[in-house]
């Protein structure tokens, strides 16, 4: 449990901090209510509006960490989202729906694993083939339209609640809960970090390294899947032109946020679902505060390379020294003793 | 072989008795880049077909090259006269010069082109500010001189429909002191977004208690928007005021549930005023105005919103 937390320390302390930030233009930030049988407040709409960049971040760390990338998440989502909303357009009715988009994002998913595992494509540009045409298989879906459908159980997914918890976000929990399961309680993410670190290497010592890759992205497609049915199911319509449109690059923003290497390798599920809600806290607090929207992105990006330098591998060292330097000369008999601890459990997380 | 050149002299025979009556029109589309563009064509090819006009329509698919080549075989084909939807400003010189060479009036639909105005007959479009400013006298008028704090939602930043859109309202409510917009933010255009950010306005307006009325730049927004006043338990139409622009098939849903009040017509029937003059002008030789500006009209709950809907359902928005 400490080595997680210490893994997750500073994403744990930038979120706050950047909470706190927003809680300066809006004080009343943690003001929760209880209104029509829901709860009504900032965090909650952080948590909620942070669903698609925070299930899509789940798949992308595992994809990052095979030292791959998946770009075509947001297409996924599109196309996931039109045939959901086709189908319940065609009146298969709620559990089709959802299967159908499932399987939707799983076969996209697994076009993107066999390009890159079998036929050996750089990720990047694999998955590009998919992030351009994905729009238009999502427009043959829709048919050039936004294609809008009236199911109160399917707009359940997107603007329901449970216990007045926003459905989005208890389903980007489970998943998370789900996903980090699979691999930290079976061997799973410590081969996936081995294809990482050395494909070869791996491949030689019998992990099937092939299998292992076209999992992880089929794993990244039902995520974007996931995303796409909240997507859908919050605006009653599939808009294929706007669905997931450039969420790509805040989800693999996340990841990086979050402290995971592009270069693949060891990973951490929660610190990304962490970037994820520091990426939506700065989109919120954006909205909130009031400016005009030409500073929009501005602001995003100033605070985005502020976070960035602050975990970079020159600063936060350096941060981590001072801060450890001070707590040494208060209590070093027992830091030294919960290090060593540390140190042999380090290699479980 | 010989029945090949027999048809083809037919072909051309036909053209010939043709030209003078205004009944072939060669129509440039851009493409089918929304749902308004696409019921544009639709319209104009109905349009057409009222009054029996041979339309012969090319799709460029977002390309100009492709609607220079159509103008030229327009052109080629000795057309009567020309519909061009221009997918950019610049670039036009040309191709209009052999136009008018070939003695064919070139009428422009919804956009501009930076050529000498003499190159072509006229345009037909509709003015961006004047619709911003038709929603915001609708408001004036509708609120009554109650105090009103408005929150806006804004196309995609620095688009011109959300520049003009903005200063057209801003120009409606110029008068009035008692109306005030609070806040104001992109939503893109786009339902998603549109959604999210009503949903931020709710919250930092004290639960939507302090907002009296909604301006959305497009109906998409607002129909985002009015699904977040829904979840927040309030109702649009009632307790927040919704006024959009575009009149799209589903604000018309909206309109007849009540949960929008207004919204602003941007037509997709620019030909029916193109078709017009060009008739005018084949029969005495009316020079029309430079700049045809269609009619903003103002939808509300009680114009037959119902019937509007489903007269438009099929026209491919």
């Amino acid at each position: 449990m400490t080595t997680v937390l210490r893994r997750v320390a500073p994403q744990l302390l930038t979120l706050v901090a950047v909470i706190m930030l927003v809680s300066i233009y809006f004080p009343s930030f943690w003001q929760i209510v209880y209104v029509n049988e829901r709860l009504v407040g900032i965090p909650i709409d952080v948590i909620k509006r942070g669903a698609p960049v925070a299930l899509l971040a789940i798949g992308m760390t595992l994809v990052i960490a095979t030292r791959g990338i998946d770009l075509s998440v947001g297409a996924v989502m599109a196309i996931c989202g039109a045939s959901a909303a086709w189908s319940i357009d065609q009146g298969f009715g709620l559990w089709a729906a959802l299967g159908i988009a499932l399987v939707a994002g799983l076969i996209c998913g697994l076009w993107n694993g066999l390009l890159v595992a079998v036929f050996d494509i750089q990720p990047i540009v694999a998955t590009l083939i998919l992030m351009v045409a994905g729009r238009g298989i999502a427009q043959l879906i829709t048919g050039g339209t936004i294609l809008t459908f009236d199911n109160d159980a399917f707009s359940y997914l997107g603007s329901g609640t449970l216990l007045g918890v926003p459905v989005p976000a208890v389903i980007w929990v489970l998943t998370g809960i789900g996903f980090g399961l699979l691999v930290r309680r079976t061997a799973l993410g410590l081969l996936v970090e081995s294809i990482g670190v050395n494909l070869r290497a791996s491949t030689l010592t019998g992990i099937n390294s092939r299998v292992l890759l076209i999992a992880v992205y089929m794993g990244s497609g039902f995520c974007a899947a996931l995303a796409g049915i909240i997507a859908t199911a919050d605006i009653r319509g599939a808009d294929a032109n706007n669905a997931g449109l450039w969420l790509e690059l805040d989800a693999i923003l996340a990841v990086v946020i979050g402290g995971n290497s592009l270069l693949g390798g060891r990973f951490s599920i929660l610190a990304s679902i962490l970037g994820a809600m520091i990426i939506q806290t700065i989109n919120t607090g954006i909205l909130l505060a009031g400016f005009p929207s030409e500073f929009n992105l501005v602001i995003k990006a100033v605070l985005v390379i502020i976070i960035l330098v602050l975990q970079s591998p020159r600063v936060l060292p350096q941060l981590a020294y001072l801060w450890r330097g001070r707590r040494d000369r208060s209590q070093r008999p027992k830091q030294s003793q919960t290090s060593q601890q540390n140190a042999g459990t380090e290699t479980k997380t | 072989m010989l029945k090949r050149t027999l048809m083809a002299s037919v072909a051309v025979f036909t053209f010939a008795a043709g030209a003078g009556h205004a009944q072939t029109i060669g129509f440039s589309q851009i493409g089918s880049e929304s749902g308004w563009r696409a019921a544009e064509t639709t319209v104009t090819m109905q349009e057409a077909e009222n009054r029996g006009i041979d339309l012969r329509f090319s799709d460029a698919q977002q390309r100009q090259e492709n609607q220079i080549a159509a103008l030229r075989s327009f052109i080629a084909q000795g057309v009567d006269a020309i519909l061009l939807a221009p997918v950019v400003a610049t670039g036009w010189d040309s191709v209009l010069e052999e136009a008018a060479e070939a003695e064919i009036p070139v009428v422009l639909l919804d956009r501009m082109v930076d050529s000498d105005p003499d190159l072509y007959l006229t345009a037909v479009g509709s003015d961006l500010v004047h619709e911003g400013r038709v929603a915001g006298e609708w408001l004036v008028e509708a609120v009554d001189g109650a105090d009103c704090r408005v929150v806006e939602l804004q196309g995609t930043t620095g688009s011109s429909p959300a520049i003009d859109r903005k200063n057209g309202f801003e120009q409606g409510i110029a008068g009035a002191d008692n109306i005030e917009i609070v806040r104001s933010q992109t939503g893109d255009f786009t339902r998603t977004r549109g959604k999210e950010v009503m949903e931020s306005f709710l919250q930092a307006e004290n639960g939507g208690a302090d907002i009296c009325a909604l301006y959305a730049h497009n109906d998409d927004m607002a129909v985002g928007a009015i699904q977040a006043i829904k979840e927040a338990g309030l109702n649009p139409g009632q307790d927040i005021l919704v006024v959009s622009i575009d009149a799209v098939p589903d604000i018309f849903q909206a309109l007849a549930a009540g949960e929008a009040n207004a919204t602003v017509e941007l037509t997709p029937n620019m030909a029916g005023p193109a078709f017009d003059a060009l008739e005018a002008y084949f029969a005495d030789g009316t020079m029309p105005e430079k700049f045809i500006q269609t009619e903003s009209r103002l939808y509300t709950q009680a114009d037959d919103p119902a019937g509007e809907y489903e007269a438009r359902k099929d026209l491919g928005y």
